[in-house]
């Protein structure tokens, strides 16, 4: 029995890192994810286009202008001369916010009279749009109470003193590179679980293992393991290339990763074996590997909150292996999370790891048998 | 095994899939050494009939062992027992010979003391001593043949299945496969062996014609002909073959192409050779040849068939 699962093991491994395309996805795949969202995709708001409709023309008005570009988070382009210079700049999509100072704003001031800037944004990126409307006001409100600082009439208020946990700059990188971690191993998983099986049947070479003594536990385990292995190999390299190029922090000492990661590559597992199980040809069971990866990382709270999202689809969300396994690589990197805190979701994995590899296991059986 | 001269052996076996039934109720029965030759057009049953011997289909009724075990419950103990190759040499393209070898010895359980000289016998066989680190999708058919061949009899089984296992290899190289097979029989293993080629069907010592899903004759080559064929059979050496058919098959002559000749299956031979030559002589078909042949089994075949 050893024996031959051994062989089954090296002769994928062999099949793998011959086959160029194969070794793409094991090895680049994972370097291009990890690239994309360590660098280009980021929800973080910089270098926002500004126009600056400035009516008052004075020192605290540039003061303003200079603070709010200071700052890093807005990029002062346009100067207008007249409101009807901001609708094109806005429609154009020239600029994602445009400000207005109208006359009077230091007259007011000095005379701490209450007064008003208007500040625009381009809505239609409602994300950006409320980030860059929140940086506005804060900057704004800072200006306003350095200035009334200098008057003695201030009166006193309530300091709001913010601080974000855990990641303190919120950047948006250390809080994606530790979720492309599950990401990845779960595509290469389930592609390189579902076509290494499906590739036997389609060249025939499925039904000539039928008519040797190996069993279907044998076969499985064959087509199991070495994936599993890869996967274990694609954790290390991505966490290697988070830590040591990205400085992505690490606050726990990794110990229950491996264990962590045993647990969700069952689940993972267990599910590419069942897509072999439903597809004939390689071309199906990647498509249905897809069919499956892109709900699964849009309702895994990945990019999206799952508390946003309606009841019944947040029900349906407890049976995504994805859900929980970003829980544990967030934990582990960014809180420093120890196994007192994640084991509802380790439970909750091994628990849904189980089910989902009996279940594909029988379909396998009963598909080869 | 020891106690019987009978490698296979079954009756009445059937298989159904819903409402067509593939293979239905047939009994064989294969001695040991023997080279037995299953025939029938594509889509007879003969691929359905090997898979249930191998264990890989559970028939849906019958008894049968082969060597010596239960098809119903023992297809792990047959599976340790038979070689089996399919027309589509199953073997991994992706992988060297030697690979390919190592591969199929470790499943087959090869023991490591025996697993140097089976590679070496397998090179040898194959004739790749030379190519042994040759990926197997840039061998020629003819290798690639005898490579799935050896892989499939790692483990020096005493019965072996072959699924039309010339198909689509070059003449030269099936008549090498067929020395093999000879001498496979010759060192007491049992050979089943499916083809549609007729003439492959001599080199058989034992034969069984299927058709939808029947046996409709068995016995040796000579036999099948001596038994089968009470009638004559002329070859007619013509020019215009399809319209020397048609004047023939006119005047109520079963007559069947073969390459650029007629095949004419006639009662009578004296009177049957004037009619022909008169008949294409009002037709101004010039005639070349007309003579009397040994039925070949493609004519017994054509006759059975045309009789169910």
């Amino acid at each position: 029995m050893f024996e031959r699962i051994k062989q089954m093991v090296i002769k994928e491994f062999i099949q793998v890192l011959r086959d160029k395309r194969m070794k793409a996805i094991v090895f680049i795949t994972p370097i291009i994810q990890l690239m994309l969202f360590g660098y280009a995709v980021t929800t973080d708001v910089n270098n926002i286009t500004t126009a600056f409709y400035d009516l008052d023309k004075t020192f605290e008005s540039r003061e303003l202008a200079r603070r709010l570009e200071s700052s890093g988070y807005f990029n002062i382009a346009y100067f207008p001369e007249s409101p009807r210079e901001i609708q094109p700049l806005v429609d154009r999509g020239k600029v994602l916010c445009a400000i207005q100072i109208n006359n009077g704003f230091s007259k007011d001031l000095k005379k701490g009279i209450s007064t008003e800037v208007q500040v625009i944004v381009d809505g239609t990126d409602s994300n950006t749009a409320t980030v860059a409307m929140d940086y506005a006001s804060r900057i704004i409100m800072k200006y306003a109470k350095d200035i009334g600082s200098n008057t003695p009439t201030s009166s006193p208020g309530i300091n709001l003193n913010t601080r974000a946990w855990y990641n303190p700059d919120l950047r948006s990188r250390n809080y994606n590179v530790p979720g492309v971690i599950a990401i990845v191993i779960m595509l290469i998983c389930l592609l390189l679980t579902s076509m290494a099986v499906v590739r036997e049947r389609e060249i025939g070479t499925m039904e000539q293992l039928m008519v040797t003594p190996l069993r279907p536990i044998e076969l499985m385990l064959g087509k199991t393991i070495p994936f599993a292995m890869i996967g274990f190999f694609d954790v290390f390299l991505v966490t290697l290339v988070a830590v040591f190029w990205f400085d992505i922090p690490i606050k726990s000492s990794l110990q229950i990763m491996p264990l962590a990661t045993a647990i969700y590559l069952l689940s993972v597992l267990g599910i590419g074996l069942f897509i072999s199980t439903i597809s004939r040809t390689q071309q199906q069971a990647l498509m249905a590997t897809f069919l499956f990866f892109i709900p699964a990382v849009l309702l895994s709270g990945f990019m999206f909150p799952i508390e946003n999202m309606p009841k019944i689809i947040q029900y349906g969300t407890y049976i995504n292996p994805l859900r929980y396994f970003l829980v544990i690589t967030r934990g582990i990197f960014l809180k420093g999370n120890g196994i007192e805190i994640l084991w509802p979701q380790m439970t909750a994995l091994l628990i849904l790891g189980i089910v989902v590899m009996t279940l594909s296991s029988l379909r396998f059986r009963k598909r080869i048998g | 095994m020891m106690r019987s001269s009978i490698a296979v052996k079954v009756r009445g076996l059937t298989k159904r899939f819903g409402d067509f039934v593939a293979v239905d109720n047939i009994d064989l029965s294969i001695k040991k050494g023997e080279i037995f030759g299953f025939l029938g057009p594509n889509g007879a049953g003969k691929s359905t009939t090997i898979k249930m011997l191998c264990g890989l289909l559970l028939p849906t009724g019958g008894t049968g062992t082969v060597g010596g075990f239960d098809i119903m419950k023992q297809s792990e103990e047959i599976k340790k027992n038979i070689g089996y190759m399919s027309q589509k040499f199953s073997l991994y393209d992706d992988l060297t010979v030697e690979e390919n070898i190592h591969f199929f010895s470790g499943i087959y359980g090869v023991t490591n003391s025996r697993k140097k000289e089976r590679l070496g016998w397998v090179l040898e066989m194959a004739g790749l001593q030379d190519k042994r680190k040759a990926v197997t999708k840039t061998l020629p058919g003819g290798f690639k043949q005898r490579l799935a061949l050896g892989c499939a009899i790692l483990h020096e089984p005493p019965i072996v299945f072959l699924d039309e296992p010339t198909s689509g290899v070059d003449p030269i190289s099936r008549r090498n496969f067929w020395n093999l097979i000879n001498e496979m029989s010759k060192a007491e293993i049992t050979i089943f062996v499916t083809t549609h080629y007729m003439d492959e069907a001599d080199y058989c010592n034992r034969l069984a014609l299927i058709y939808r899903g029947k046996v409709i004759a068995e016995g040796t080559p000579n036999e099948l002909k001596q038994k089968y064929m009470t009638r004559y059979v002329l070859e007619v050496e013509v020019d215009k073959v399809v319209e020397a058919m048609e004047v023939m098959y006119k005047n109520g002559i079963e007559t069947a192409i073969f390459g650029s000749l007629l095949h004419a299956t006639v009662d009578n031979m004296e009177k049957a050779i004037p009619r022909i030559k008169n008949l294409l002589e009002e037709s101004n078909i010039p005639l070349n040849r007309i003579e009397r042949i040994v039925p070949s089994l493609e004519d017994v075949f054509v006759a059975l068939i045309e009789v169910s």
